[in-house]
């Protein structure tokens, strides 16, 4: 994804490499990551070689549909996947230059919530339910940086005050139920930021909301990150809140990133059939069209996934050399923009 | 003008909100329906769009009879429903169906594709005779695209776009005039989405429907409405034709809605008319006096707390809307001016 020099990135070409001298590594870059869930059903392939990096301040966006492995990816750069069933099986994490997979479990720990952190789509099943909001985010403080029960509440006034929560300092001592959807998503966003992370991955932040309160939480991330110059990792399958913030998108079908492109390409000239069948199949506010395009049949079975290209099935470009092995690898289709299929220069310039 | 199949006419629900265990009092009352007019139209479809929490799901549940109106009355083909028998209204209910948000909870995981589609007439027996039930079901199945080899399968070996399909299936069961669908697409991907979507325009066609189409997503409700109101609060806050909604609202509340729905396309970045509103819904259990609105409107005078705007339609703009201070703005289209 990250070198353009290159006409095809090889799947395997990814030898670990030592930080870059010269310019710093990135806060965050995955390379090759696979991760497979073992079920009594079979084993189950859930993340099938993702790569991608942040810059600092820069907004990533994963977009796909549920199943493809976007929140998988999240949780496994998070270091927080249930351990088994799932199995990282391949591929490096890298922080800083730093691989955070080969790491033990104690130094991994400092990372986590400092370096990077995470904002979940469900506030209310994340919050813990019988503690109040402000020993809540107090905690990261205690624990994390030791201070003491009083210091930390006014750090937790002080990052409710950060996330425009009003009467914080009446608020702190508010219990999750007692707060709106919108109200517990800041919380959790205060939550994330407490540590100062230079990573924040926001997986579905506002899908459970209203969209009124959805601007009001999207344009406050947007604030903070450019605040504080921090990498932001946007998961959703939402293409319109992705157009409206992302610098860059990956777009993940069946585990994998079909599609990898600044955010005015991918939209003006979408390179790969599933990202194009997206786009075409979203209803949209300033234009009453007549039929939607339609994405045609289901996205594979993660146990089962089909031979070649994964979206073979549901594609209408689709010819033998897609049904074989392996998996069509990236094209450079322009400059910072890779697409997995081999038909991209048709899919591109289009009817 | 093509007839009106269903008017609605002060629709009222309130849910009577109790003190005490055994000697309950009323203390107040949670007002998710506060005075709803709407009238459908012979194979129209009527958005219905908002916020959670502003009575969308509750006037689902009213027009199909799950919950019976504090007051107010609802008519079918110009039958008023509170007037007529309990068989009688038995009957009339085959004229509008449901359509349910949630494929994965609304059927029922221990019954056959075929028992689910099929369990209509077991209530209404006398729509098809026993023996050509089974040809019913087929034919139905056949309709909204399954595979009639399936009718032997469980809900869960299906997909959450097919699952709906099922619903839609059993809705169409008894041959209503009116469905009802209650977010119909909301827990599906986009993917899926546009084929239930294009499902639900087809049958509508072919089978002369209107619908009643509840959803948050405002995209959704343009792509397929023929009408739209505006709820909030319990009440109507704008209603319209599509064009006159989207292209010409004149509520504020309408316009912030519409300015908060991301659109795909980032060339627009930072260039489209935003309206973000301060703060949250109020609770319906304690609704601001007069407008419902006023607490998070830009435009709020004096006049606001005191008098309740009225749906009606004013002079200079010919679609009905409650506001006192109604004037067009399009924030859809609408870009920043320098």
């Amino acid at each position: 994804m990250s070198d353009p020099n290159t006409e095809v990135l090889s799947q395997e070409g990814s030898a670990p490499r030592t930080p870059r001298t010269g310019r710093e590594a990135p806060p965050l870059e995955v390379k090759d990551l696979h991760v497979e869930f073992r079920t009594r059903a079979g084993v189950a392939q859930v993340v099938n070689g993702v790569s991608f990096r942040v810059e600092a301040g820069e907004t990533l966006a994963i977009l796909g549909e549920s199943g493809c492995g976007k929140s998988v990816t999240a949780q496994a750069v998070m270091g927080i996947l249930e351990t088994p069933p799932a199995a990282i099986t391949g591929g490096q994490v890298l922080y800083r230059g730093t691989d955070l997979l080969s790491l033990p479990e104690a130094e991994r720990r400092e990372y986590r919530a400092r370096k990077i952190s995470m904002i979940f789509q469900d506030a209310l099943s994340a919050l813990n339910p019988v503690f109040t909001v402000g020993y809540q985010l107090g905690e990261l403080f205690r624990v994390h940086q030791g201070m003491s029960r009083k210091d930390a509440k006014a750090k937790a006034v002080e990052m409710l005050d950060l996330v425009r929560i009003p009467a914080a300092k009446q608020r702190v001592t508010d219990y999750p139920h007692q707060f709106s959807g919108g109200m517990r998503q800041r919380v959790m966003i205060a939550m994330a930021l407490a540590l100062d992370p230079e990573v924040l991955i926001a997986d579905e932040p506002t899908t459970a909301l209203d969209v009124t309160v959805q601007a009001q939480i999207m344009k406050l991330l947007a604030e903070i990150r450019e605040e504080r110059n921090m990498a932001l990792i946007l998961i959703t399958h939402d293409m319109g809140v992705v157009a409206d913030v992302a610098d860059q998108i990956a777009v993940m079908y069946a585990g994998k990133v079909v599609e990898h492109a600044p955010v005015l390409d991918i939209y003006a000239k979408p390179s790969h059939p599933y990202t194009k069948g997206l786009l075409e199949s979203i209803p949209r506010l300033d234009k009453k069209g007549q039929d939607l395009a339609v994405i045609g049949g289901l996205p594979p079975v993660l146990t089962n996934i089909p031979p070649g290209c994964a979206f073979n099935p549901r594609c209408r470009y689709a010819r033998d050399v897609c049904r074989q092995d392996p998996p069509p690898p990236d094209y450079v289709v322009a400059a910072q923009h890779t697409s997995a299929c081999h038909f991209w220069k048709e899919v591109r310039e289009g009817e | 003008m093509s007839e009106t199949v269903l008017e609605t006419h002060d629709l009222v629900k309130h849910f009577p909100l109790t003190q005490g265990i055994v000697f309950q009092r009323q203390v107040g009352a949670v007002k998710a329906v506060d005075g709803v007019n709407i009238q459908l139209r012979r194979g129209e479809t009527l958005g219905i769009v908002g916020e959670s929490g502003c009575g969308k799901s509750t006037l689902a549940k009213l027009l199909t009879g799950l919950e019976t109106p504090t007051s107010g009355s609802i008519a079918v083909h110009g039958t008023d429903l509170s007037t007529l028998s309990p068989q009688q209204v038995r009957k009339a209910r085959r004229d509008i169906q449901l359509v349910m948000q949630d494929p994965y909870t609304s059927l029922n995981p221990r019954m056959t594709v075929a028992d689910i589609i099929g369990e209509p007439f077991e209530i209404h027996a006398d729509v098809a005779p026993k023996g050509s039930r089974r040809a019913k079901v087929q034919e139905l199945i056949d309709l909204v695209g399954l595979n009639p080899d399936h009718v032997n399968r469980y809900p869960h070996q299906f997909s959450g776009g097919q699952r709906q399909r099922i619903g839609i299936a059993r809705a169409l069961a008894l041959r209503p005039a009116i469905i009802v669908c209650d977010e119909p697409v909301s827990a599906l991907d986009v993917s899926v989405q546009a084929q239930v979507m294009n499902l639900l325009e087809r049958l509508q066609g072919e089978l002369d429907l209107s619908y009643i189409f509840i959803a948050h997503d405002l995209s959704v409700v343009r792509h397929i409405a023929d009408r739209v109101g505006v709820m909030y609060l319990g009440q109507v806050m704008e209603i319209g034709s599509d064009t006159d909604i989207y292209d010409h609202p004149t509520h504020p509340y309408t316009q912030a809605l519409l300015s908060a729905v991301p659109v795909p396309d980032p060339t627009l970045r930072g260039l489209r008319d935003e309206i973000v509103l301060e703060g949250d819904v109020p609770s319906p259990a304690d609704p601001p006096s007069g407008c419902p609105f006023r607490t998070r409107c830009w435009k709020a005078e004096d006049i606001c707390a005191e008098e309740r705007p009225p749906l009606v339609e004013r002079p200079a703009h010919p679609h009905p809307s409650a506001c006192h201070f109604a004037e067009e703005r399009d924030v859809v289209h609408a870009t920043v001016e320098d």
